[in-house]
């Protein structure tokens, strides 16, 4: 039995930051010295080659690799600045309808023989996309953010993960702005919580450098950022490693006389 | 509801829409979790009472059928307030 960890980073609702957050795991991940490995299971529109800056040195794909045309190494593109890194595209985006939960189970197999990580960046929606890329998953993490469209489709997704047994599902919640929290114009974190029912893994404030770093290709978690999303996924990192890390407090950095009154005001009267 | 949501009511200003966000959410996320629409419950809701009329009479403007969720749990709750029990014979008929 492998140790590998297979991780489906999932959503339901697009654009939550699936992708980015996929990247930025990923690297921080390889950083602490773990093997690991994001597989783009989004192949019809993959953009997690473009977040990583290695959209110039895809060759094969999953697909060639199935089909016994090239090696697993030669499909596997290592991250030049951090080689524990390496990514796979599931496959080319001409040729969609290739992927079969059987292939994923082939595929993700092959990889649990040489990673400590696997990390499955799943396509939106919760259509054969999803039920491929969600096939050989062992554990989830759904990423959602404080709105209620994305809160209501990580619902349904986090539901057919319980039916397929995938455990444990964790949560990720990304774009907090701590400011609108504090004057309750934004879903708080315990709404969020109490509603999905899922343990917190990780908050990732709402954060410019997110867009900077993409329009690179060098996730935040490469440099020495000390951005909060930066932080926020090292934390993320730790914290699957086993690591008891404490959570970001969205109204700690707003403490003071004005955060107080605000705190009394959210406190609950029934 | 929360201290400030008291407050905005006491004076009358409208409620803070993370709170209307998460009322919204658990209804519509009850529906979503046991499937089924809002007709299908007004259906279910109307057979409950008829049912539940044969054997005790109910008030029916108090009696509320709904679902409710917690910890991803679903669970149809009814709350039929009962006037007096129907008495039956053994062979079915009311006395």
């Amino acid at each position: 039995m492998s140790t590998t960890r297979t991780i489906l980073i999932c959503s339901g609702k697009g654009g939550v930051g699936k992708t980015t957050t996929t990247a930025n795991l990923g690297i921080a991940l390889a950083r602490l010295g773990a093997r690991t490995v994001v597989l783009d299971a989004d192949f019809g529109l993959r953009n997690l080659d473009l977040l990583l800056g290695l959209e110039n040195r895809i060759v094969f794909t999953a697909q060639e690799v199935l089909a016994e045309t090239c090696r697993l190494e030669q499909a596997l593109v290592k991250h030049k600045q951090e080689p524990n890194l390496a990514l796979l595209p599931a496959g080319n985006p001409r040729m969609l309808e290739w992927l079969t939960p059987k292939d994923m189970k082939a595929i993700v197999s092959l990889l649990e023989e040489q990673f400590d990580y696997v990390l499955i960046d799943c396509p939106a929606g919760i259509e054969d996309g999803f039920k491929n890329a969600a096939a050989a998953a062992r554990e989830a993490v759904v990423v959602t953010t404080p709105e209620v469209a994305a809160v209501r489709d990580a619902d349904r997704v986090i539901g057919l993960l319980n039916t397929q047994g995938v455990t444990p599902v964790q949560l990720v919640l990304n774009r907090v702005r701590p400011k609108m929290m504090s004057i309750q114009e934004m879903l708080s974190v315990d709404d969020v919580t109490d509603i999905l029912a899922l343990p917190l893994l990780g908050l990732v404030f709402e954060d410019e450098q997110v867009i900077v770093s993409t329009n690179r290709g060098e996730p935040l978690t490469l440099g020495e950022s000390s951005s909060p999303a930066a932080k926020a996924y090292n934390n993320i990192a730790r914290r699957l490693q086993g690591e008891d890390i404490p959570l970001m407090d969205p109204s700690e950095a707003r403490k003071g006389f004005r955060a107080r009154v605000r705190q009394l005001m959210q406190t609950r009267l029934f | 509801m929360t201290v400030k949501d008291f407050i905005d009511k006491l004076l009358g200003r409208q409620i803070s829409s993370a709170s209307t966000a998460k009322q919204r959410l658990q209804l519509v996320l009850a529906h979503d979790r046991s499937d089924l629409n809002p007709e299908l419950l007004a259906q279910m809701r109307r057979e409950i009472l008829e049912v539940v009329a044969r054997y005790v009479e109910i008030d029916l403007e108090e009696g509320d059928v709904s679902l409710e969720t917690e910890d991803r749990m679903t669970a149809l709750v009814a709350n039929l307030p009962i006037r007096r029990s129907i008495q039956q014979t053994p062979e079915g008929g009311t006395l």
